[in-house]
């Protein structure tokens, strides 16, 4: 029987953006994905994405920090991924009579739900970084995302001074501002 | 630059990188400034989202690096062929009788499947082409041929035709496309245009299979234009795509309308769609345009016992047809097919307009 304070632990450690973590739940329930997928309709491919469409499931919901796993973590996986298939099944239009159960599973449409809208979100910064273009992009990217310092990025990106650097970070992130919420309030109606 | 150290106090303030005094100050700030406020509160949205955006990258790079990782160590593999191989060498024996067994109880449904279904009618399907002697008046007919003749320029035949039915220009030097069935039995062939001129046609393809036949104009007097108004669609039409046919049901060009019904033909033939149109003896061989002006099949016939269901041939047999006749002629004289409609967005009339000139009447005898 598998602890759940060791399953709460590996969550832990997905928010806390440890890989082994990753890599644990990796091993662990990758090859009854894949056997679910496969024995479905699927290929390999189609294996991994459903895969890690689910880890970035559990990810957000870990990192969310009001996710208690109530089952255990191989339930939970197999029925987001049952579910994620399903919903890519039917968007190829390919008609499967039913997805046979192997294993038990649980209720995940409100999660699932929920990981919809994150997932629009993250388009849509998606979008917006890219039509941002260079050296915008790169420019915000290591202030924001990788945390370099000002003076770090003067360097890096030619530019005289930090001050300078800070100057064009601010035009970058206001053109970001414009792009992102142009379309975001519109998804937010 | 105002705005610059404004929004530096914001970012500060939002990571609680502020001095108590500060803070305070910038708390007030916010309870009297809309302003201010306002641009708080967007720029945490903005910092979050930039935030979940970075997290998430980071993180589905991880997931690729594990995926990778443990690929290569083996943890995690395709599932293995090799094992159906096991089966295969242990099962050999079983399959091939397996296999024998199925394979007679397959020949022998087969056979007792084709021994008791029904011939298909071919009766049931109506031609449509036109015997021009049941309905016309001979011997006034061939009166005013004869005055006609006498008036126009143009050789025509002095007999009316046997049969009558539909022909448009796939090239617009004087290749014509039509239905097999319409000139399939013919010993000359005329076919005549809108505005009445006749002109001497050879058939250089006939395939009976999939009903059409490919016209040649003969005569020196038919002078092509440039390019025709319409194009020849390649790919597949689909289910209920509005479609419009013009023909001569009559010595009058016709135009009818309706909608594609089904992907195949009579009795299930990949060949032929079945539409939903106003057909009479007389429009075999009329082509079948889609809205955007594109011929997506050749009109063949109609099945009698049921009303208002219609066959047309595809338009792919056209691109087939001109593939064979190719190979039996020279590269500059092939024929050459066009895709590309030049009546797409018109509206129906300009494009009946721009149409009709390249529609003719089939006379064969």
């Amino acid at each position: 029987m598998k602890t759940g304070t060791n399953e709460q632990d590996l969550l832990k450690g997905l928010a806390n953006n440890d890989k082994l973590a990753v890599e644990t739940i990796y091993k662990q329930h990758y090859n009854m994905v894949q056997t679910l997928i496969i024995s479905n309709n699927g290929s390999p491919e189609d294996a991994k994405d459903i895969f890690q469409e689910a880890m970035i499931v559990l990810y957000e919901k870990a990192k969310s920090g009001v996710f208690e796993l109530n089952c255990l973590l191989k339930t939970y996986l197999y029925s987001v991924c049952r579910r994620l298939w399903l919903k890519r099944l039917s968007q190829m239009q390919r008609t499967v009579a039913e997805v046979e159960n192997m294993e038990d599973v649980v209720a995940v449409e409100e999660q699932l739900e929920w990981h919809e809208q994150q997932n629009a979100d993250f388009h849509l910064m998606e979008k917006a970084m890219q039509s941002l273009g260079e050296p915008c992009r790169s420019l915000l990217e290591a202030y924001y995302l990788q945390k370099k310092s000002m003076v770090e990025i003067a360097g890096n990106f030619g530019y005289t001074n930090a001050d300078n650097a800070k100057n064009q970070k601010y035009k970058c992130l206001m053109r970001l501002k414009k792009l992102f919420f142009d379309q975001y309030n519109n998804t937010q109606g | 630059m105002e705005d610059i150290v404004m929004l530096d106090a914001i970012e500060r303030y939002i990571r609680g990188e502020m001095l108590p005094e500060e803070r305070v100050f910038f708390e007030q700030l916010r309870k009297t400034n809309a302003v201010v406020d306002q641009m708080v509160v967007e720029h945490t949205v903005l910092l979050n989202q930039l935030n979940k955006f970075g997290e998430r990258k980071e993180y589905t790079h991880t997931l690729q690096d594990v995926h990778t990782l443990l690929f290569e160590s083996g943890e995690i593999k395709k599932p293995a062929p090799a094992k159906i191989l096991v089966l295969w060498k242990k099962y050999k024996r079983v399959i091939a009788v397996a296999a024998c067994i199925a394979g007679i109880t397959a020949l022998s449904i087969s056979g007792l499947i084709a021994y008791f279904t029904p011939k298909p009618n071919v009766s049931e399907i109506a031609q449509l082409r036109q015997e021009l002697s049941k309905v016309k008046n001979i011997a006034r007919q061939t009166e005013a041929a004869i005055d006609k003749f006498k008036n126009s320029p143009s050789i025509r035949p002095v007999a009316p035709g046997k049969f009558g039915g539909t022909g448009f220009l796939i090239d617009s030097r004087g290749f014509l496309a039509t239905s097999a069935h319409v000139v399939s039995k013919a010993d000359s062939v005329y076919v005549v245009n809108n505005k009445g001129e006749y002109f001497k046609a050879s058939t250089i393809y006939l395939n009976d299979t999939t009903d059409i036949a490919v016209l040649k104009i003969q005569d020196d007097r038919f002078q092509g234009s440039r390019s025709l108004p319409y194009g020849i669609r390649k790919s597949s039409a689909d289910l209920g795509e509005e479609i419009f046919t013009l023909g001569f049901p009559r010595n009058e060009i016709v135009y009818g309308k309706g909608y594609l019904s089904a992907y195949t033909g009579y009795n299930g033939d990949t060949m032929s769609y079945q539409i939903a149109i106003s057909a009479n003896p007389g429009n075999s061989g009329g082509p079948i345009f889609n809205q955007n002006g594109e011929v997506i099949g050749v009109l063949s016939g109609k099945q009698i016992t049921v009303e208002g269901v219609v066959f047309s041939s595809k338009s792919k047999n056209i691109f087939r047809a001109v593939e064979e006749i190719k190979k039996d002629s020279t590269p500059n004289n092939a024929i050459k097919l066009s895709n590309s409609s030049l009546v797409k967005g018109l509206d129906r009339v300009e494009q009946l307009k721009k149409i009709e000139d390249c529609i003719f009447l089939v006379k064969s005898y």
